[in-house]
């Protein structure tokens, strides 16, 4: 069983692209060579910004061979048809095989041996394929050659390695042949070397200044910053994004830390963070104590003679030049936020939201007349929610957002606080984006909750009254999110919200003229829908109860229908649950039979004098305290209490309807007991209607 | 083939002169800049037009460029409207592009051996030349000091062979290599001269002028004519038939037409600076001046210069 070794070495692969293309490349070779007919036992993959590595243990050393029999013509079959068997399977008349069928003839047969094949030709068709085929997200030409890499590729290492030794698969791609060897560090091992197998290389890698696995570089790098970090009594803020771009950057990683320059220590931290992120690939360090960012850690790919003093120079200087930047647009932000932001009030009137929508400042406009009237829903002060949906997007004009756009929100409560506006505002600022996602932090704050829902709600009916509604897989204006976000503010904060009503506010501040389709149906409320069984069913609520619940009144009331739906969850989970389901179904459908027959509804009341066994009047009795409870209960929105109650007529529709035959001759009788199975279709519909629930 | 600078430069003209006697023993031609306002080096028709067809080519030289919008009168410590570019174009992109890039490094004075040179993907896409290709920036201790680029695609033409090409922002580079955080202050010659020269006496002054020019002085309703103009002389020289009555050659005028397209391109970045072009407008701007740049392209495909092989599809 041959262990096989494969390394595509290039010039430096996009940290980005790494993590995939492992993946990919070792889903293309070994499901080729299994289609081929070879086994393997386990299989690893690496990158390095140079080199994508693939080994497989216990490759099979061959195919195995396949037999296929083929039926000819019958033996007293006319010459043509002998001959032409004879050409396709290319034997001759002797080498097939005479069998003797069941009606006393004889048939021809052929039996074709295909022999097993040599793994390393098996091995060099796929390699060569997959090279050819392989899925980057980008790839280029290079030279005068045709063949397609993400970066020019150099050197193909491919060995098979058994007992004997390693041996070079044969392989040729657009002129790179397959070898033994590979190099090392670009600056500090560039030589190339041979090897003999997957430990050797990496072994030899290591010694040529290559760490090949990229999560043995991430633990160094982490180790080796913490380290630097603490020793001066400081820690290293996590950033897991970061580490794994890092280390796709280096084959040698050194970290290196430095200081960050007084005149910048001021700067918020996010601005500090994000600029040495996003431009210099830094780790952030905070000082413990007092939470702020006070260095940097840079991962070098070298180890220099000064032990990377010139780099950290160099590096530092770098940086200033930055944070020089950085600290030219705090200041100037500064300055136009303490004169009330009016200057990017105006630059908004500016700057296009959508063609049809206007500008941003007329969605300013909209959402701080929403918040408005959203605002004593949830508790904020109207003319505060107004203010803070105001300026909450001026930060977007600001040269620190403009430069980095992720600080959006984030810089708008800084330049709030710094205008001297009331925290209230300066967190709606920060906050009003909002949850963007399933897991994302929910506002509390009164206003800024407001403001969140301004925000979204006005985007959703915006983009309803031009009719550009999600479609399948395309949403390119996040729209579902937004409804997601909605959804997650109302349960979250337990709000009361009628969605149809505040969906036609926000409606009926854009122009007649510019809706296409139905301005007002209710597939809005349906998307709502729809976004909130998605986010239950994550939540382990399943479609079907919300669709019961959906069916009461009050369906714009999203915390109304989850309490609804929750209970019913909850209910169904007992041991009473399923079975009261099932009486209840069994009820209803000799109702619902008679009701079609009948073209009635029986909802006259049924009449205890008519009741025959002590099944029936028991069934009256407990209806009776039930209803009484069930009605104030669900009138309290306590559904957990409504279907307690209900649970316990469980027994008595069961007796029931065990005891008892409900369409009997006696027509009265008949009239009087469907209305009693009426009645326990009222009573267990007081919180969702059963009818909806499968099971 | 590594060179190694015995002493490190002290003037941003001795990086200038190493690069050029670098690149010239790599036997590169070494031209001199393109004579026309150019955004950047790309655009001398050394690389634009050469980098088309089978030819092989290999060509360096120092390009100043302009980019109005960058004018900060002189005060900026590294933001200049007019700055020079060192541009290296090699045709086919030879298998060692990279070790020679990185001995140009060594030869102005940056061994790796001290310094952590990374490269980091950085696409390079020009929508005005239609043109696109894969590279990396290069980082010197975290510096970008250069684009690498290989060229897929210029004017709309696949590029067949591909053209390998190195981009310097010489200022940047120069100001790291010399150790200057002020532009101005960066000695242009050696600073030992009986005349020592730094860029700010060169540059401070037309700077501030061109700053001034560019954001205010320029009269846009010329400039908005003299971009219809060389829209419509670009596609007048085209239109010409082939054959030359005058000499009996075949002549098609790709360069001179090319001339259009950068005066074209040249005249939008000025529009820019005086922001008198929209968001929208600007789109569409750029959508002409490519078209430019496409056709220029394809009569370059049809002259001598710019054809393919025989035998090559």
């Amino acid at each position: 069983m041959p262990d096989l070794l494969i390394e595509l070495f290039s010039e430096e692969i996009p940290a980005r692209m790494q993590a995939r293309a492992r993946e990919d490349l070792k889903a293309l070779v070994t499901n080729g060579l299994v289609e081929a007919g070879l086994t393997y036992a386990s299989a690893g993959v690496f990158s390095t910004p140079r080199r994508l590595t693939l080994t497989l243990d216990g490759l099979s050393s061959e195919s195995r061979p396949v037999k296929e029999e083929r039926k000819g013509p019958r033996a007293d079959a006319p010459a043509a048809a002998l001959e032409g068997f004879l050409r396709s399977t290319g034997l001759t008349l002797d080498q097939l095989e005479r069998r003797e069928d069941k009606k006393g003839g004889v048939t021809l047969f052929a039996v074709l041996e295909k022999p097993g094949r040599q793994a390393a030709a098996i091995i060099a068709e796929v390699l060569e394929t997959t090279i050819r085929t392989f899925p980057w997200p980008k790839s280029m030409r290079w030279g005068s050659g045709n063949l397609r890499w993400v970066r020019p590729l150099h050197s193909i290492l491919c060995i098979l390695v058994d007992e004997a030794g390693a041996t070079t698969v044969p392989l040729t791609v657009d002129g790179i042949q397959a070898a033994n060897t590979t190099a090392g560090h670009r600056f500090l091992s560039p030589a190339r070397f041979a090897v003999t197998s997957f430990d050797d290389y990496v072994v030899k890698l290591k010694r040529a200044h290559v760490v090949l696995d990229s999560a043995e570089r991430e633990a160094a790098i982490w180790q080796g910053a913490s380290n630097l970090a603490f020793a001066a009594g400081l820690e290293l803020v996590e950033d897991r994004a970061l580490l794994t771009e890092v280390a796709g950057l280096v084959e040698w990683p050194v970290p290196l830390m430095g200081r960050i320059g007084a005149d910048f220590l001021h700067l918020p931290p996010e601005v500090l963070q994000t600029s040495m992120k996003e431009h210099q690939k830094f780790f952030s360090v905070r000082n413990p104590k007092t939470g702020r960012i006070e260095g940097f850690v840079t991962v070098a790919n070298t180890e220099t003679a000064d032990h990377g003093a010139t780099i950290l120079k160099g590096n530092q200087k770098v940086l200033s030049a930055r944070l020089s930047d950085a600290r030219f647009f705090w200041e100037n932000d500064l300055r136009v936020a303490k004169a009330g932001m009016g200057e990017w009030l105006d630059g908004l009137k500016a700057v296009t939201f959508h063609n049809k929508l206007g500008s941003q400042a007329d969605r300013i406009a909209r959402i701080a007349s929403l918040a408005r009237h959203i605002a004593p829903l949830v508790g904020a002060d109207a003319d505060v929610a107004h203010q803070a949906a105001t300026v909450a997007k001026a930060d977007l004009r600001s040269a620190m957002v403009g430069e980095f756009p992720e600080l959006q929100g984030l810089m708008g409560m800084y330049y709030a606080k710094a205008a001297g506006l009331p925290d209230a505002v300066a967190h709606a600022a920060r906050d009003h984006y909002s949850p963007l996602g399933p897991t994302d932090t929910v506002p509390t704050d009164p206003v800024s909750i407001a403001v969140a829902l301004a925000d979204k709600i006005d985007t959703l009916a915006g983009f309803w009254a031009i009719d550009e509604k999600p479609t399948g897989s395309k949403d390119p204006f996040a729209l579902r999110r937004a409804a997601l976000g909605v959804i997650r503010l109302i349960l979250s904060n337990t709000l009361r919200l009628d969605l149809r009503a505040l969906r036609q506010i926000a409606d009926s501040a854009f122009p007649a003229a510019l809706k296409s389709g139905a301005g007002n149906d209710d597939s809005l409320l349906s998307f709502f829908h729809d976004r909130l069984k998605v986010f239950l069913k994550d939540q382990g609520i399943r479609h079907d109860l919300i669709d019961a619940c959906l069916a009461m009144p009050g369906h714009d009331d999203l915390t109304l229908l989850v309490k609804r739906a929750e209970a019913l969850a909850a209910f169904l989970k007992t041991e009473d649950g399923p079975n009261l389901l099932a009486g209840f179904k069994r009820a209803n459908a000799i109702l619902s039979q008679a009701e079609a027959k009948d073209g009635v509804e029986y909802s006259y009341g049924a009449d205890i004098k008519f009741a025959e066994s002590p099944a029936e009047r028991d069934l009256f009795a407990k209806l009776d305290m039930a209803e009484a409870t069930i009605a104030p209960a669900v009138s309290r929105e306590d559904f957990n209490e409504a279907m307690w109650a209900m649970a316990a007529l469980r027994a008595p529709i069961d007796a029931f309807l065990d005891a008892t035959q409900i369409n009997t001759d006696n027509a009265i009788l008949r009239r009087n007991r469907l209305n009693l199975l009426h009645r326990i279709r009222a009573i267990c519909s007081g919180v969702a209607d059963l009818t909806k629930v499968e099971g | 083939m590594t060179v190694t600078a015995p002493t490190p430069p002290r003037s941003f003209q001795e990086i200038i002169l190493r690069l050029q006697s670098y690149w010239a023993a790599q036997g590169c031609a070494v031209l001199q800049p393109y004579d026309m306002e150019v955004g950047a080096g790309t655009f001398h028709p050394a690389t634009t037009l050469r980098s088309l067809g089978t030819k092989p080519w290999a060509a360096a030289y120092v390009q100043p460029s302009r980019r109005p919008t960058d004018g900060r009168y002189g005060e900026n410590p590294n933001r200049l409207q007019h700055y020079y570019q060192y541009q290296v174009i090699i045709k086919p992109s030879p298998p060692n592009l990279q070790e020679l890039y990185l001995g140009s490094l060594r030869a102005i004075g940056l061994d790796p051996a001290l310094h952590d040179i990374r490269f980091v993907e950085d696409d390079w896409e020009s929508p005005t030349l239609g043109a696109w290709g894969l590279g990396w920036e290069i980082w010197c201790d975290g510096m970008e000091v250069s684009q690498f680029t290989y060229f897929q695609q210029v004017g709309g033409h696949d590029c067949r062979p591909v053209s390998g090409e190195l981009t310097y922002g010489l200022e940047r580079l120069a100001m790291y290599v010399l150790g200057i955080d002020h532009v101005m202050t960066m000695p242009f010659n050696d600073p030992q001269s009986p005349i020592a020269l730094t860029y700010g006496d060169i540059f401070r002054q037309t700077e501030e002028e061109y700053s001034r020019h560019n954001f205010d002085g320029a009269d846009t309703a010329q400039l908005l004519r003299h971009f219809e103009d060389a829209e419509a002389e670009c596609q007048r020289l085209l239109d010409f038939a082939p054959d030359d009555p005058k000499s009996g050659k075949r002549i098609i005028m790709a360069h001179p037409a090319y001339d259009q397209t950068i005066k074209a391109s040249h005249l939008f970045n000025l529009l820019d600076a005086r922001g008198v072009i929209s968001v929208t407008e600007r789109q569409a701007y750029i959508g002409r001046v490519r078209a430019l740049a496409k056709k220029c392209a394809d009569a370059f495909r049809l002259t001598e210069a710019g054809k393919d092989a025989e035998g090559v599809a």
